[in-house]
């Protein structure tokens, strides 16, 4: 194994005095700038209250909310944590309210507090060809990959989002649920071969052919 | 050292976010070396968090910018900007403080530690003589043994009425029975507690 193994957090770049730049602006009052400095993360703001919610309605609805609390509280933003991710766990905060509100999954909120006893084995050994990176261009293989999301269970679901998507550390995913950093890594592991085991079974069946992934269909 | 095909699939995730020792990922080199279905294992993994880790992953409606940079506007003309949630019922509050005439009441709570966590519901109806424990460094107060109470080694007992004297609020877990919409201030709910405050503390929800 030669190529390189390690994720690697993903840092805005250092010393983004650019970024720096317009958080002071706005601090002091030129508050037409926010958008300026919020537009680098839409997308990642969007698909965070997306993966929570599942509603697209409902993710645009709870994105614009969570942008104007930060605005409102631009103020109270310190530079110990990075821009993004503070949007982001707002983001998170107002998903996870909204969610509570709509009081529509009440028994799994409380078992989704419990991490699933034993360990998940992988089922599918086959060789993996790279997925070139190229095959996220197509809209049907994203489809693909969110469906997959889609179908873990929400708490593998949201940490695997906030982790290996929004970029959060551990320690930043286990604050923003709530959760301790040995559950954030529990169901980390889980969610990955999870969503390894349906892409690996789905790629190779042709990927396209493959029928849905739904709650019939899951391998576990 | 040697390790099991169990033992790699356990500690892959690990692996891959490079939490592992030395030695471990030493034997999970040699492992993958050898072990087909685990170079698999990991081979596939490594790909699942390549693909959704690249931005193109995350598709939004069309339109979204442009109505978000609406939204915000909107919300600057409307005075939000910069006016933090706490000041928006703080000042009706205080103005309500003011038209009372409580001179006394407002010097008992000037002479109060500000609320640490300004943004969470207070709570209405809880005994003030329970037993509740609060923690150095933390804004929070809980029932003793619930599972998110920080630093435990700082501990300390206390009556729910000195808590609250203190500018503690109410956990949103083992407490969430005395917490409503209703007792909260205006506009905020029991778990609003921004981002920055759940860094620095971790107690909210």
């Amino acid at each position: 194994m030669a190529e390189p193994n390690v994720i690697v957090d993903n840092p805005e770049p250092a010393g983004d005095t650019r970024e720096q730049d317009l958080i002071a602006c706005v601090q002091r009052g030129q508050h037409e700038l926010f958008y300026e400095l919020v537009r680098p993360y839409e997308r990642r703001v969007y698909a965070a209250a997306l993966a929570i919610l599942r509603n697209e309605a409902e993710a645009e609805d709870v994105a614009q909310e969570a942008v104007l609390k930060a605005l409102a509280n631009i103020r109270q933003f310190r530079a110990e944590s990075r821009f993004s991710t503070w949007l982001i766990q707002i983001t998170v905060n107002e998903a996870l309210m909204r969610r509570r509100r709509q009081r529509t999954r009440a028994v799994e909120s409380i078992d989704d507090h419990r991490d699933e006893e034993g360990e998940y084995r992988p089922r599918d050994f086959a060789d993996w060809r790279e997925i070139p990176s190229e095959a996220l261009e197509r809209k049907e293989v994203r489809q693909k990959l969110a469906e997959a999301l889609g179908s873990l269970d929400r708490k593998y679901r949201e940490v695997f989002m906030l982790r290996d998507m929004e970029q959060l550390n551990i320690q930043e995913t286990a604050e923003t649920l709530g959760i301790s950093i040995a559950s954030v890594k529990t169901r980390l592991l889980r969610a990955r071969l999870m969503l390894r085991d349906l892409l690996a079974s789905g790629w190779e069946q042709g990927w396209f052919s493959h029928p849905p992934v739904g709650k019939g269909n899951k391998p576990w | 050292m040697v390790v099991t095909c169990e033992q790699v699939w356990r500690e892959i995730s690990n692996y891959l976010e490079d939490e592992t020792d030395s030695p471990l990922r030493a034997a999970m080199d040699d492992h993958f070396r050898t072990c087909k279905s685990c170079a698999s294992v990991l081979a596939g993994t490594r790909n699942v968090v390549a693909l959704y880790g690249d931005e193109r992953m995350i598709e939004v409606p069309a339109g979204f910018g442009r109505r978000l940079e609406k939204k915000i506007a909107e919300g600057v003309r409307g005075g939000r900007a910069g006016w933090s949630t706490w000041s928006t019922w703080l000042v009706p509050v205080a103005a309500l403080l003011l038209i009372g005439g409580g001179i006394r009441l407002a010097n008992s709570l000037t002479s109060n530690p500000p609320v640490k966590s300004p943004l969470a519901e207070l709570g209405h109806d809880i005994p003030p003589d329970m037993p509740v424990v609060v923690s150095v460094a933390t804004r929070t107060f809980h029932v003793a043994g619930c599972d998110f109470i920080h630093n435990k080694d700082t501990v300390r007992t206390m009556k729910a009425s000195e808590a609250i004297r203190e500018g503690y609020v109410p956990c949103v877990r083992c407490l969430r029975k005395y917490l409503s919409a209703a007792g909260s201030p205006a506009g905020v709910d029991a778990e609003a507690i921004t981002a920055d405050e759940a860094l620095k503390d971790g107690d909210g929800d």
